[in-house]
């Protein structure tokens, strides 16, 4: 198996997604968008960073990027996506997941780490937890918050598709645990499928254990989980 | 005759004629101040700047040191290499002042100044791993200040956080004497290895030279002039042209394109475009080599139309780099700009003539074109006479202390803006992409993994306003020493550091004077700890209305360990844990120096600048050693705001710090600013005492309690804070501007 890494100009979380998923053995590559998506390709991440400078709107202009229409029509076909923080927003853009990513409550950008509460544990890329496990992951973004009108967050919870929410250390929602303002304290959340997750905090961040904490694994082994499938 | 008169006259010496306008311009710009060092490079021979660990010294784009190799780690406990036991792994160095762009326009002067301090790592065939920004700014509770302060650390974060290079560390001062004249100073660390290394050195006539990146416009002209003079009243509006304005996404691009091409082996020699544009860049290029080249002006891809060839010619249009390419290569050169969306225009030949450029318009043929500029390239990088400046001694004040009351005192110092949190900037900045970051902004040091030489390399960066402004030469000597404090006390060997000097108007003796004592501090204390200078930047002229900036000896400096781990500032509550003050000779002998303390700063006293210990480099060498023992459970260097300040910093909600000292000075006990000192909490005290014997006192001050409260008795005075009452004091700077 290998998942495509898509790098698009101004990705910049590419070469850290590939190693932290060959850290979990697991083969990675990057893909430059121009050059479509290898035959084959077992997963994609979308990585962070600010594709195409963030000019427009975070994510907007790498979201009509052709190799978006492939990775749409794989996902389809069950090929796992995870978007991460600039990775995320080109998520919603495209229309991968639901709701979109703007900018922080504080209006600046905030590089932390913050507390997630993991939402339900039989998805891929929760696995590895149980439901209402509490997880430390690094975030980094300025347009983070969660925005959705509250008929379709309201058929979003009820499908079971919020995967990750700030909270406390202890698990506790609450709005000083919210970092960027997110609706009902969504971090994470799934698309029609559940092979198909984005989220704001990075995972690749909290994986190599040389740098910290390794709370990220889990995500990342998701890629594993639906190969075995 | 004026400075600009005598230039005159002997570039026509040298010309035998009259220099055309381009001519004229492109000797205005690199015979400035700023990119000549007219004034500074008498005293900078000053510095050591060589060592086997040297491999391209001062005078290139960035410098460029080889990291130990930690395979063979006989020489015992410490993980010391042995010396000469270079890896094929390299780091490039490299630092810049953004000063007067940051005053006209914080946002863009701050930005760009990232941008150009990541192209001089890119020119090294390096990819930037590290930034570092010291930033001064007047005083905090000016409403111009905090405007300054805002719109730079913005910049820097839109612009850092955008092309991916984490922003691991740094400084923030307020002193009232930059109100009209804030810094910028933006260090850089990248990565290469052996076989990547390219250099600013023209290689071969024949070779072509390529111009790289965003297209040029008429932004920025004249910026290489604009940073030689005072800053004037009305600099906010008539200088805005000359500041450039960035952006972060070409500047992402070029920085991969850069990447590929060093990948391929495409490049023969490179150059950023900065300080007076494609002139610059170009003509520094070949001089280097000892050749000349032929550039026609009108193949550099424009963003503008009509552009004159002077205004081709220096333009500080941003995200722009100079190659030499072999004929050969040119097309492949090509391709790889095309696939990042780059411009890419042949430009020219790298020739064994003169430095000449060319232009011809559009519609002209080819028999129309003109010869804009035919120099000696050498003459014109080199051949500025160099100022043989008057100086003063500076004096320094005598003693008048203030009454002391302890609390006042711990509150005022702690609830400094000085030396209070800066977590309100670094959240700001990404500093953990590149998944390299394992001790964050905050602590004594940064330290990032160079997993491809298997050590760590901690980082710190900054200066000391307060103390350069009470003893330039003794001051500077201290920011040397407490950058490599800074260092040991997460355990790492102080490998080399780059400097970025700023000083006011150096045509005034006193200014002078103060300039020429931080360089020789900075040289003399280097030179002691054997820690090479191998780069630097030099910006003067940081005078306005409100006169000149205290001198400010920026200094970044590096160093190695063979792990990737390291103390922890913030104590642990452990029952078994003693708190040691190590190095606190001041303590010993209960006599104190206060002078340029934040302590006489805030009660408004001044006294004479403390004492540095002699033995500096086996203190920094047992605190090393010590900060990698097993028993040891959290180091935090002393320095800024003195022993008050760095305990309050160790004090967490669930440790508290229950600490006694003998003095008959409580003043001079908690707020002298001697570095060379820190706070070790540890469960081997003795083996501790056993390293330091023989090198300096250490002294057993207390021990953690479980209460989360500070509790200090200093002579006949006690305190008590809570955790949250020191945080609450210390996040002033957030509480304000939130």
């Amino acid at each position: 198996m290998t998942v495509s890494v898509i790098r698009f100009g101004g990705s910049n979380c590419d070469r850290d997604a590939v190693a932290a998923l060959e850290h979990l053995d697991i083969d990675a590559e990057i893909v430059w968008h121009e050059d479509g998506l290898p035959e084959g390709t077992t997963g994609i991440v979308l990585p962070g960073g600010f594709s195409y400078g963030d000019y427009l709107r975070a994510g907007a202009i790498a979201a009509h990027s052709p190799i978006l229409e492939e990775v749409r029509e794989a996902a389809k076909n069950g090929v796992p996506v995870l978007g991460v923080c600039n990775g995320a927003q080109v998520g919603c853009e495209s229309g991968l997941t639901d709701g979109v990513f703007t900018t922080n409550e504080s209006a600046r950008f905030q590089c932390e780490h913050v507390y997630l509460r993991v939402e339900r544990d039989d998805t891929p890329w929760t696995a590895g937890y149980e439901t209402g496990d509490v997880i430390e992951i690094p975030i980094a973004h300025g347009e983070g918050r969660y925005e959705i009108d509250d008929d379709r967050l309201t058929q979003l919870e009820t499908d079971g598709r919020v995967l990750f929410r700030y909270c406390d250390a202890d698990g506790t929602l609450s709005a000083e645990a919210n970092p960027n303002g997110s609706k009902h304290n969504v971090a994470g959340v799934l698309g029609d499928h559940e092979t198909v997750a984005v989220m704001m905090p990075h995972p690749e961040r909290a994986t190599l254990p040389d740098v910290g904490g390794t709370d990220g694994q889990a995500i990342l082994r998701g890629f594993e989980r639906v190969d075995r499938q | 005759m004026s400075e600009a008169d005598s230039d005159h006259e002997l570039i026509v010496a040298e010309l035998g004629r009259e220099p055309t306008p381009a001519e004229a311009a492109l000797f205005e710009n690199l015979w400035s101040e700023h990119c000549a060092y007219r004034s500074s490079r008498p005293l900078l021979s000053a510095f050591e700047s060589e060592g086997e660990q040297v491999v391209v010294g001062p005078g290139d784009d960035a410098a460029v040191v080889a990291l130990p190799s930690y395979d063979d780690t006989s020489a015992g406990d410490r993980d010391i290499p042995e010396a000469g036991s270079n890896s094929d792994v390299y780091i490039t160095l490299g630092i810049e002042s953004h000063n007067h762009p940051s005053y006209v326009d914080p946002f863009d002067g701050a930005a760009t100044g990232v941008g150009g301090i990541v192209r001089d790592t890119l020119s090294m065939g390096a990819y930037p791993i590290a930034l570092t920004d010291s930033l001064y700014f007047g005083s905090f509770d000016r409403e111009h200040s905090r405007y300054l302060f805002e719109g730079v650390v913005d910049g820097i974060s839109h612009y850092g956080n955008c092309i991916g290079v984490p922003t691991v560390g740094g400084s923030v001062d307020f002193h009232p004497d930059y109100e009209g004249n804030p810094l910028v100073n933006v260090a850089c660390v990248g990565l290469l290895n052996e076989d990547r290394l390219v250099t600013a050195v023209a290689q071969e006539p024949g070779n072509k030279l390529v111009l790289v990146g965003n297209a040029t416009g008429r932004d920025g002209l004249g910026g290489a002039s604009f940073a030689s003079e005072d800053l004037a009243e009305d600099a906010e509006t008539e200088d805005r042209p000359a500041v450039q304005v960035g952006d972060p996404y070409a500047e992402k691009l070029l920085i991969e394109a850069n990447e590929q091409l060093i990948d391929e082996g495409l490049i023969e020699s490179a150059r950023d475009l900065g300080a007076a544009g494609l002139g610059g860049a170009s003509s520094e290029l070949v001089a280097k080599g000892g050749l000349g080249a032929h550039i026609e002006l009108e193949r550099v891809h424009q963003r503008e139309p009509n552009m004159t060839p002077l205004e081709i010619l220096l333009a500080e249009s941003q995200e722009r780099m100079c190659y030499e390419v072999e004929p050969d290569n040119v097309d492949r050169v090509r391709e790889i700009a095309d696939r990042f969306d780059l411009g890419c225009s042949v430009i020219g030949d790298v020739t064994d003539g003169n430095y000449v450029c060319t232009f011809k318009e559009d519609e002209q043929d080819e028999s129309e074109r003109q010869t804009v500029v035919d120099v000696d390239a050498e003459f014109l990088g080199e051949g500025a006479p160099m100022n043989d400046l008057p100086w003063n001694e500076p004096a320094e004040a005598g003693t008048e202390l203030p009454e002391f009351d302890l609390e006042t005192a711990f509150d005022a110092v702690v609830g400094s803006p000085n030396t209070a949190s800066k977590r309100w900037v670094y959240r700001q900045y990404d500093h953990e992409v590149g998944v390299r970051t394992s001790v964050p902004p905050g602590d004594d040091a940064a330290l990032i993994a160079i997993r491809e030489a298997e050590c760590g390399l901690a980082i710190a960066a900054g200066a000391a306003p307060n103390w350069t402004a009470a003893n330039p030469e003794a001051g500077a000597r201290a920011v040397a020493l407490e950058n490599a404090t800074n260092l040991a006390v997460k355990g790492a060997t102080p490998l080399a550091a780059v400097d970025c000097l700023n000083g006011g108007n150096p045509e005034k003796p006193d200014v002078y004077g103060g300039f020429k004592g931080i360089v020789d501090g900075l040289a003399g204390m280097c030179a002691e700890l054997s820690v090479p200078i191998v780069g630097g930047n030099v910006s003067l002229y940081n005078d306005s209305v409100s006169g000149p900036i205290p001198p400010t000896p920026t200094l970044a400096m590096v160093g190695t360990k063979a792990s990737y781990e390291a103390p922890p500032l913030a104590a642990t509550a452990d029952e078994d844990a003693t708190l040691l003050l190590v190095g606190d000779d001041a303590l010993e002998a209960d006599s104190f120096a206060l002078g340029g303390s934040e302590y006489l700063v805030q009660q408004d006293g001044t006294d004479r600048f403390p004492t540095l210990p002699e033995n500096a480099p086996a203190r920094l060498e047992a605190l090393e050693t010590v900060a990698n023992d097993d028993s040891t459970l959290a180091t935090h260097d002393v320095s800024h705001g003195g022993l008050a300040v760095s305990l309050a910093e160790m004090v967490t909600e669930t440790a508290g710090l229950a600490v006694s000292i003998e003095t008959d000075s409580p003043a001079g006990a908690l707020f002298h600013e001697t570095p060379g000192r820190a706070l070790v909490l540890t469960t081997d005290p003795e083996s501790v005492r056993a390293t330091f014997d023989g090198v300096a006192p250490v002294a057993s001050i207390g021990a953690t309690t479980t209460d989360g409260t500070l509790s200090v008795t200093v002579g006949e005075d006690t305190l008590e804070r809570t955790a949250g009452e020191i945080s609450e004091r210390r996040s002033v700077i957030e509480a304000e501007l939130e």
